[in-house]
């Protein structure tokens, strides 16, 4: 496991003008490594997808990455400028936008209110503005009609679009997306997909951790599987789905001695 | 790939409709300014100069539970020493009054802005602690305070001060300045209070209310809004306290910085409604109720109203007015209703 990553990519650095520069993440909560040096980038209208088993460290990667969790070592930098040790509020109004993988509306505010917190100080907006700002992103999210709903009445599902709605109402310029297809049926992903594909292709960058595998295939441009800490591949979707690392990572996650490597 | 057509919304939204309050708020408005206009009018023939006297306690009692409020139930800042600025206020309008020879009114409004200076430095030191450990540490600046008020030369030591300023002002007038600087402050509060829960830094303090990791992720600047009602509550906690002491006409370092008034502030937040403009005013008339009606019970007025807290908090865990009002109905109204474009 700590050999070092398979890479699949042509470069394995940076490409000039980057959205999204991480190098050398590390974050351990006492003994428990859950990033140990971690380096990707992610380019504006690009998607990269985050796969790994329970506990790889995928959503505390995008809590370093988001500043909701500082890091130990390593550098962020956003558009060319160090975001390292920038407050998360701040990185929200640079462009950085997230969901979180268990929601957390603001339960006391309407589902509307919920969005216009996003429109109004991620994305800086002014009332009439923010107001336009915040229906569109429930009008993409499919939650319009519970517009006025108290935001703790609502079911899993409709709190997981209301984190995508309150994300896309900063108008970011990188949407990380945790687990946010999970619980979803068969019939309703494929909505989520477009929905997806048409925010990376209008230029926002995006990473999107999943354990849908399938759907994930079908939007993103690369691939990083992550466990214990480590990146284990980076590189081309089908490639490192189908790369023995990966396989033993999946493999030995079912036995934690790892003895299938 | 799809064309990004999820991205334009269906509708135009340039039709969008948010509307904020209505016709029961405005009338809830209405009573409440009657209520007002009553008591403007009433010292002149319902109430004996001992009710109006008493009134400014009510008044007092309005602007702590507001701004305690504020500071707890919107921006999570659960402090436990609001009486450093209750005392604070209380020696500070009477220095400002006797000693620089400001008029009374002005005296007050400024010791409420003193209390706002003092709390400025104090937020850099109490916001590196979190949680509990905030609340002890605001119990402990409110001893500091105390101390140092005790030590200082001229402020009476452990027995205090008298406001000498009103010496020579006829008993009629007295009472009447403080009674009508008290309802228009305590209005004032209020109405500012409401103001600013209206405005884009109100939606940002309800969101920290919910959940500051969420509002940090959208945002929010968390620590300059949570510093923002620390500094004006602090502020409000400082008129309370001048009203106090010019209403009482002397301070001692035990009464005006006693806990007690944490524990009157957090009773009448709680009883009322904790995180609502309507609960804490609600909790103040209630408190200031029970205080006159069992004040002459001693100890056991103490463990009705701890009783009352406890059933209140296990019945009505959003307070009173959460249980009239059922979250749909505002006096003040904070909610937005949003009514989709017209297709
Ligand atoms: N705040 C925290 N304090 C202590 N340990 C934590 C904290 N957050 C995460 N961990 C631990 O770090 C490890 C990685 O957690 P993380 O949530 O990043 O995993 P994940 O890859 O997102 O897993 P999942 O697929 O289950 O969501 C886990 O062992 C978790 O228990
Ligand atoms: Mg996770």
């Amino acid at each position: 496991m700590t050999s070092a990553p398979l890479s699949l990519e042509a470069s394995s650095g940076a490409p000039a003008g980057a959205l999204l520069e991480a190098e050398g993440l590390a974050k351990a909560f006492g003994q428990v490594v859950t990033a140990r040096s971690v380096s990707f980038h992610v380019a504006p209208g690009e998607a990269l997808g985050i796969v790994g088993p329970n506990g790889a460290g995928k959503s505390t990667l995008l809590n370093l990455v988001t500043g909701t969790l500082p890091v130990d070592a390593g550098a962020i930098r956003f558009d060319g400028a160090d975001v390292t040790h920038t407050p998360a509020a701040r990185r929200t109004a640079l462009g950085i936008g997230r969901t979180f993988q268990v929601p957390r509306p603001f339960e006391g505010l309407t589902v509307f209110e919920n969005v216009l917190v996003g429109s109004t100080f991620g994305a800086g907006m002014r009332r009439r503005e923010a107001s336009e700002k915040a229906w569109q992103a429930l009008e993409t999210a499919g939650l319009t009609h519970l517009a006025n709903t108290a935001a703790g009445s609502l079911r899993l599902l409709d709190r997981k679009r209301l984190e995508l709605a309150r994300a896309l109402a900063t108008q970011p310029r990188l949407l990380l997306l945790d687990e946010i297809a999970g619980g979803l049926t068969e019939h309703e992903l494929p909505a989520l997909i477009e929905t997806i594909s048409a925010i990376r292709d209008s230029g926002t960058g995006v990473v999107w951790i999943e354990h849908i595998v399938h759907a994930l295939l079908q939007v993103v441009d690369r691939l990083m599987c992550l466990a214990q800490g480590d990146v284990v591949a980076t590189g081309d979707p089908r490639e490192v789905m189908a790369s023995d690392a990966v396989a033993a990572v999946y493999l030995g996650s079912a036995d934690p001695e790892g003895e299938a490597l | 790939m799809s064309a990004p057509t999820t991205l334009t919304p269906m509708s135009s939204a340039t039709d969008l409709k948010v509307v904020r309050g209505g016709w029961p708020s405005l009338a809830g408005g209405g009573v409440l300014a009657a209520i007002v206009v009553f008591l403007a009018a009433a010292p002149w023939f319902v109430f004996s100069p001992g009710d109006v006297t008493n009134l400014v306690t009510l008044f007092a009692l309005i602007i702590l539970g507001t701004t305690w409020n504020l500071m707890a139930g919107y921006g999570g800042l659960v402090s436990i020493g609001q009486q450093a600025f209750i005392g604070a206020g209380g020696y500070g309008v009477i220095k400002l009054a006797d000693v620089v020879g400001l008029p009374i009114p002005v005296a007050v409004l400024a010791a409420g802005v003193v209390c706002a200076l003092l709390a400025l430095p104090t937020s850099f030191l109490l916001f590196r602690l979190v949680g509990g450990y905030f609340a002890i540490g605001t119990w402990v600046v409110a001893e500091v305070f105390k101390l140092v008020t005790q030590e200082l030369p001229g402020f009476g030591g452990g027995s205090g001060l008298s406001l000498t300023a009103f010496q020579g002002v006829d008993r009629v007038t007295r009472i009447a300045t403080v009674y009508y600087l008290a309802l228009v402050l305590a209005v004032a509060v209020v109405l500012a209070t409401y103001l600013l829960m209206r405005s884009r830094v109100g939606l940002g303090l309800t969101a920290i209310r919910d959940d500051s990791v969420a509002a940090a992720s959208l945002g929010v600047a968390v620590r300059r809004s949570q510093r923002l009602v620390y500094v004006a509550a602090s502020g409000g906690a400082g008129l309370a306290g001048a009203l106090i002491a010019v209403n009482g006409l002397r301070v001692s370092p035990g009464s005006m910085f006693s806990v007690q008034y944490t524990a009157f502030m957090i009773f009448i937040v709680v009883i009322g409604g904790l995180g609502t403009i309507e609960g804490p005013i609600l909790g103040a008339v209630i408190f200031f109720a029970l205080q006159q009606l069992l004040d002459a019970y001693g100890t056991w007025y103490l463990i009705a109203l701890g009783a009352i807290a406890i059933a209140v908090v296990l019945l009505a865990p959003r307070g009173l007015w959460g249980l009239a009002a059922r979250g749909r109905y505002e006096i003040f109204p904070l909610g937005h209703r949003v009514h989709p474009p017209r297709q």
